[in-house]
């Protein structure tokens, strides 16, 4: 029985261009009747988030902001600071798991966890390469839209339950925030949908494939959609609480936000749900204007770049670069602009980012019924 | 401006002037609430105590709790001989050791009317300008941190440890100088001090403009600070207001021109003031921008001094410094201007003691912290970070 699965499962690696080929042979991957290829579906996101947090995130990070701030950033532990991340979390696990004494203590023990399920359930519907994805939805960018609102339960929770002023202020703020910025963010996502006419991820992906590489992804296919994928990346700023939307954990004013009371590994798994969502947000603006996992290489006649550098491997090598580099502007605009207020923000979002979105909206459909 | 209506308790208002957002809350019952701000707050500067009285993120009113660093400064200066109080001053403002020195050796040479030789009172200019452009380059990284800028903090830092490494080959201290003395210097500057000062000026110029055009001309920056905390010259008089944060607000009045002391009338620099292109006078970013525009005028001093400084030559920086310091009976005040504004220095001495009666500090940072109820009434709580940002204090000089 095991043989047959793991002949079901070598296949693809062997064969593999066909859509989903590595996550069907996954799903159906059963031992003594246990589900083993569904775990192994859903936790490899898990591991991704986990150890791209651990390098990219973490160490990256530091190692990011100290070149733009003429630093070293860490340098003791292993060479060049290697080894740095893997002493914080050591750290962090030593650490006591401090629930105050005031806390609500369900709500504080919940929220982080309510937090890092929502910004990993949308993992799910992410095509991580043409042959795999955690579940093929036919309404994948609508569910991943959705399930995030989920993290600000999450964030309700811990900043309620910690019975802090600062906290309270920031998950107000927080959930303020990410509530209003995803009416522009779903709007620009749409326009995406639109040109696509499906919300299947995969399919959006499929979509945006061709022999001249960049010039299919959706970004470049019409003169407008420079528009939705440019207010997409702002709202996903805000909602994932990045600079210079960063309100809600403004270190300077609410001291750490809705997590100033979070010890350890709490602390340690808001940060992973923070990290998440920064992929999550990434991906989905690299999928629906970028091309997904696509080779953004073209072919020039005889030098095949295109078809060289797409297929199953290469695709997951495309989306976690595009994803990279959205994160890197992401770290790129932290560590350079100040922080809005909250009132500003709000303003921005409500009055310039959503008229815009409907804008591009009309334009984009206007564009996709009229012009062939 | 704001205006508000708390009377009610439940109708709050708040407009803002030459700002396009506008705050209203009207008609809805919500409850104030006491908020605790500092002193473990990260953006209070130190230990400085905030106690708000909140109507959502609205500030009804802030009173300032001070005190947590208070370490009797006046009643030591009572127990110690004068040159021994030199160190004490130094901890004042930690920031700017050199200009508190400064400050109280003007007091106490006035006391005494004694002579001090020419070279001496220009290294004492140079070291003082010098450690004005380390303490406003705190007051510009620190200001950006409040606001979210991590980035130039940091840029501010990398050249501040240049002015610190200076001052440190001077004085054999980074912070804490005590470098001159009552009537002289601790020592005179190494040989090559003047060459790399001038060297840090050719490279502290474009950095500055750098240090601009990434936190002074970014547009967030710029919509954070515009227009908030406005105070009118009239009333920061009243509140003997002084440095950057009374020009902030219009008033060209600076010690070094309005009450020349040292050598600084033979000195050619400006005195900025904001003129209302870039920032609406009287506000945040107005006192901001002061700063910014003193480094410069700072800069200009320093090299100035550096031309015009007598030669080495059988010089003695001790040379003028009294064996014993005893002064006839009388009372003295003496002020300079410190990077934060007026540090006055009132001295008694009883004519028969090496110790002084009494010896006040009048600090510059208590003052300009006592305007922040006023500055605070109707502002959002990012806003009171601004505000508190831009008054620039120094816990130690507030409570000394």
């Amino acid at each position: 029985m095991s043989s047959t699965a793991l002949s079901q499962i070598s296949m693809p690696f062997l064969m593999g261009n066909s859509l989903n080929a590595w996550s069907e042979a996954l799903v159906g991957f059963n031992i003594l009747g246990l589900p083993l290829g569904l775990v192994i579906l859903a936790a490899i996101p898990l591991v991704f988030i986990a150890l791209y947090s651990l390098t990219y995130g973490v160490y990256g990070e530091r190692k990011i902001s100290a070149f733009m701030q003429d630093r070293l950033g860490p340098m003791e532990v292993g060479k060049w600071g290697i080894l740095q991340t893997i002493a914080d979390i050591l750290k962090l696990l030593q650490k006591e798991d401090i629930v105050p004494s005031s806390a609500d203590k369900f709500l504080f023990v919940i929220g982080p966890g309510i937090l890092f399920v929502g910004s990993f359930l949308a993992y799910a519907v992410l095509p991580f390469s043409s042959a795999f994805i955690g579940a093929s939805l036919n309404v994948g960018l609508f569910y991943a839209i959705g399930i995030v609102a989920l993290e600000v339960v999450g964030i309700l929770a811990a900043g309620w339950g910690s019975n802090n002023k600062w906290s309270l202020y920031g998950a107000v703020r927080s959930v303020a925030q990410i509530v209003s910025y995803e009416i522009p963010a779903a709007i620009a996502l749409l326009c995406g949908a639109m040109m696509a006419g499906t919300l299947d991820m995969q399919q959006i992906s499929v979509l945006q494939s061709g022999s001249w590489g960049f010039a299919h992804f959706f970004l470049f296919k019409t003169p407008i959609a420079w528009l939705p994928f440019l207010i997409y990346f702002i709202a996903s700023l805000a909602e994932v609480n990045r600079a210079p939307f960063d309100i809600p954990e403004a270190e300077s004013e609410l001291v750490a936000g809705y997590f100033t009371e979070y010890t350890g590994m709490k602390f340690a798994v808001i940060f992973l749900a923070e990290y998440g969502s920064m992929f999550m947000v990434s991906a989905i603006i690299s999928v629906v204007f970028l091309g997904g996992w696509n080779s953004p290489l073209p072919n020039l006649g005889a030098i095949a770049l295109n078809d060289w550098t797409n297929g199953p491997v290469w695709g997951a090598f495309w989306i976690i670069s595009k994803g990279f580099f959205f994160i890197f502007v992401q770290m790129w605009l932290r560590w350079t602009l100040p922080r809005l207020r909250v009132d500003q923000l709000m303003y921005l979002c409500w009055k310039v980012l959503t008229p815009f979105a409907f804008v591009s909206f009309v334009l984009t459909a206007i564009w996709e019924v009229y012009v062939p | 401006m704001q205006e508000l209506d708390t009377a009610g308790l439940g109708s709050v208002r708040v407009t803002r002037k030459n700002d396009n957002v506008v705050v209203i809350e009207k008609d809805l019952a919500t409850e104030q609430m006491v908020l605790a701000m500092g002193p473990q707050h990260p953006s209070t500067h130190g230990v400085l105590k905030l106690e708000c009285l909140t109507d959502g993120e609205v500030i009804t009113e802030a009173v300032p709790y001070l005190g947590y660093l208070h370490r009797c400064f006046e009643k030591c200066c009572e127990n110690v001989d004068y040159p021994a109080i030199v160190p004490y001053t130094d901890r004042l403002d930690y920031l700017s050791g050199m200009n508190s020195e400064f400050s109280y050796a003007l007091a106490v040479e006035k006391l005494l009317d004694i002579e001090i030789p020419r070279r001496v009172e220009f290294i004492r200019v140079i070291v003082a300008e010098l450690n004005r452009i380390a303490s406003h380059l705190v007051a510009i990284g620190t200001y950006g941190i409040d606001l979210g800028a991590f980035t130039p903090f940091l840029f501010c830092f990398r050249d501040r440890e240049i002015i610190l490494g200076l001052l440190e080959w001077a004085s054999g201290a980074r912070m804490l100088y005590n470098y001159i003395w009552i009537g002289g210097l601790a020592y005179d500057v190494p040989s090559d001090f003047l060459k790399r000062v001038r060297e840090f000026v050719t490279y502290f110029r474009p950095k500055a403009v750098e240090l601009c055009n990434l936190l002074t001309e970014n547009e967030i920056f710029v919509k954070r600070t515009r227009g908030i905390g406005l105070m009118p010259a009239g009333v920061a008089i009243n509140y003997g207001w002084s440095g950057p944060m009374l020009r902030g607000s219009g008033v060209k009045w600076d010690l070094r021109r309005n009450d020349p002391y040292s050598v600084y009338p033979e000195l050619d620099f400006n005195v900025p003031v904001p003129d209302g292109k870039l920032s609406d006078v009287g506000d945040c970013l107005s006192r901001h921008l002061v700063r910014a525009w003193e480094m410069d005028e700072s800069l200009k001093i320093i090299e100035q001094c550096i031309d015009k400084m007598p030669s080495a030559e059988g010089f003695n920086p001790r040379s003028a410094i009294p064996k014993r310091i005893r002064p006839k009976a009388g009372e003295v005040y003496a002020r300079a201007e410190n990077p934060r504004g007026e540090l006055g220095f009132y001295i008694q001495s009883d004519g028969k003691s090496t110790k002084p009666l009494r010896c006040k500090a009048r600090s510059s940072c208590f003052v300009n912290l006592s305007a922040m109820k006023d500055l605070s009434k109707g502002q959002l709580i990012p806003d009171l970070v601004a505000i508190i940002g831009s008054i620039d204090i120094v816990l130690g000089e507030v409570d000394r």
